[in-house]
């Protein structure tokens, strides 16, 4: 028996040729943005590859293990600068790593509820100082007593170690806190979230069984988070190797690269910088741009290795 | 607990600092005056506030529609795998050094051209537009489905439901979103160095040259002999830090108030 379906002879085909138009029309607009994301990306990389060929025709790979910066006889290399972006990173990450996992966790489980929301602001706040002003900040008020007072400090009494050679005015040292400045905010946010997704029952069940807090904290939270935890590194450290206003600020932007650590220096990025109002030859301009594509090449691993322990991480807590 | 208070205590000192040695250089005349001729005292820098006021307005226009529409394909179009990738490469794109994606606008539009306010613009467009999409998508992501069904139930085409809709209800956080974008690339130093920053002593409302601005004058500043160049760099660093805060705050505060409310649509 055949239904008698009631039709409304006024109902209006609801796809008319408006809104076809109106539907691909968005799609269009909306995919071609996207598309344009990752021909963005490409393009970056496509034209650092073209703005420096000539200086990876002259010099092949081998400028990536040179150590050379002389514009007079065109002899240009990577070498120590990279030394010097990996020097200044890391030891910004020996420094902020451990405060950063410490403030996570006083933010997520040691500090009285009542204070945890104004500071975790004033962190908030720190991280979105723009780098100029912490640099101008480095030149003139970080700068002097580290120069100054520490760092003599340090040297009279550990000079023994060629780290802690003569004090000098700008010097890897001051870079290094600046870094270590600029990363704790990220970092430690991130970790405060990692904390905070511990499962509370899992915390519950160590205290129960007699656990003291610490050791509640130390067995079964950070145990818990921590590869979450090497990923916020990393991600901060990511953030530090691009790092190129602070750092030229401060760092003295020095070529020969010595182990004393109270000696001023170079980053890639921060002698990019350095050189922004012009360089005197053609080959000059490439091989900074040639630089400038070693630290997006290591900047870029740096943040794919980030995000693939993030993402296996937050694999791992989906399970 | 020490290592909180340090943090803090950095803040403070650098917030402190930066108003002490600035607030000579603070008055009317920082705002409205040019630079002084060199020796002399007084003066201010009105060309990098004007040129930092055009750049963000150009930036904002090119970076928020593209922003946008990158978020409303990631959240109403893509098949999930797609979705994913995308949200890949504006993260990998978040994670370019600001100095490299200066380079990058140098040699696309600075070569041959000479550097302009446009380039500038584009620069900084290029550092908000991932920071735009990302908060976009999270708001997009929360407004409700079952006001989508019920616009597609009532016989509305999918782009009068995203243009009508869903846009409506997560605009409240777009655009505080958009505000913590502007906050941040208006600090931004290193995407202008090469690209916009040889500019004109005088106030420049014409994109077409390099403008000043105030984060690359702050730079120049900080690195010039004359001390009375520090002041000013002080004092300009102290307004761009409160502005940055304020609205970095204020955008923060509204975006977790509009998160709760869409969360709260029955």
């Amino acid at each position: 028996m055949e239904a008698d379906v009631p039709t409304r002879p006024g109902l209006r085909r609801t796809r008319n040729g408006l809104d076809r138009f109106g539907d691909r029309l968005l799609y269009g607009l909306t995919a071609v943005a996207a598309l344009g994301t990752f021909v963005l990306i490409a393009a970056i990389i496509w034209k650092l590859i073209e703005g420096s060929w000539p200086a990876i025709k002259h010099f092949g790979i081998s400028f990536v293990w040179t150590s050379a910066w002389d514009p007079v006889h065109a002899n240009f290399g990577a070498f120590q600068f990279i030394l010097g972006t990996l020097i200044t990173s890391f030891g910004a990450l020996l420094i902020a790593a451990p405060l950063s996992i410490a403030i996570g966790l006083f933010l997520s489980e040691l500090a009285p509820p009542a204070i945890r929301g104004p500071i975790g602001t004033l962190i908030d706040m720190l991280a979105a100082i723009p780098s100029v002003v912490i640099g101008l900040w480095g030149i003139y008020v970080l700068s002097p007593p580290i120069a100054h007072t520490v760092e003599p400090f340090l040297h009279k009494w550990f000079g023994f170690i060629p780290l802690f050679g003569t004090p000098t005015e700008s010097s890897v040292f001051t870079a290094m806190l600046v870094l270590t400045i600029m990363m704790v905010p990220i970092t430690s946010a991130v970790c405060r979230e990692l904390f905070l997704a511990v499962p509370r029952d899992l915390e519950e069940g160590a205290l129960a069984l007699g656990a003291t807090r610490w050791e509640m904290v130390r067995g079964v939270t950070l145990q818990y988070a921590r590869s979450g935890v090497v990923g916020a590194v990393i991600l901060g450290l990511g953030r530090a190797l691009g790092e190129a206003i602070a750092v030229t600020q401060v760092i003295g932007n020095y070529v020969p690269l010595s182990v004393n650590l109270f000696a001023p220096g170079d980053t890639l990025a921060s002698r990019i910088a350095n050189q922004y109002q012009g360089a005197d030859t053609a080959l000059t301009l490439h091989s900074l741009i040639y630089l400038g594509l070693v630290l997006l090449v290591i900047t870029l691993i740096t943040n794919v290795i980030a995000q693939r322990i993030v993402h296996r991480f937050n694999a791992l807590q989906r399970a | 607990m020490t290592a909180a208070l340090l943090a803090v205590g950095v803040l403070v000192l650098l917030v402190g600092s930066v108003f002490l040695r600035g607030y000579h250089a603070l008055n009317l005349d920082l705002f409205t005056k040019g630079p002084a001729t060199f020796g002399q005292t007084g003066g201010g820098i009105s060309q990098a506030f004007v040129g930092t006021i055009v750049l963000m307005v150009l930036a904002t226009a090119i970076a928020l529609p593209i922003g946008v529409l990158v978020s409303i394909y990631v959240s109403e179009f893509a098949p999930p795998r797609l979705a994913e990738q995308a949200r890949l490469w504006l993260d990998v794109l978040n994670g370019f050094p600001a100095i490299v994606i200066g380079i990058f606008v140098f040699t696309l539009l600075v070569v041959g051209n000479g550097q302009s306010g446009y380039a500038g613009a584009f620069a900084l467009s290029i550092i908000m537009i991932p920071l735009i999409s990302r908060t976009t998508m999270e708001m997009l992501a929360l407004v409700p489905n079952h006001l989508r069904e019920a616009s597609y139930a009532l016989g509305v085409s999918k782009w009068r439901t995203v243009l009508g809709v869903v846009l409506p209800s997560a605009a409240g956080g777009i655009l505080t979103g958009t505000i913590l974008a502007i906050a941040r690339a208006a600090g931004e130093t290193a995407p202008l160095l090469f690209v916009c920053s040889i500019a004109a002593n005088t106030v420049n409302w014409n994109p077409k040259n390099a403008l000043a601005s105030v984060p690359v004058t702050i730079f120049q500043y900080s690195e010039a002999p004359d001390p009375a160049l520090h002041e000013q760099a002080w004092a300009a660093a102290f307004v761009l830090i409160i502005a940055i805060l304020i609205m970095s705050l204020g955008a923060r505060h509204l975006h977790d108030r509009s998160r709760k409310r869409l969360g709260q649509i029955q």
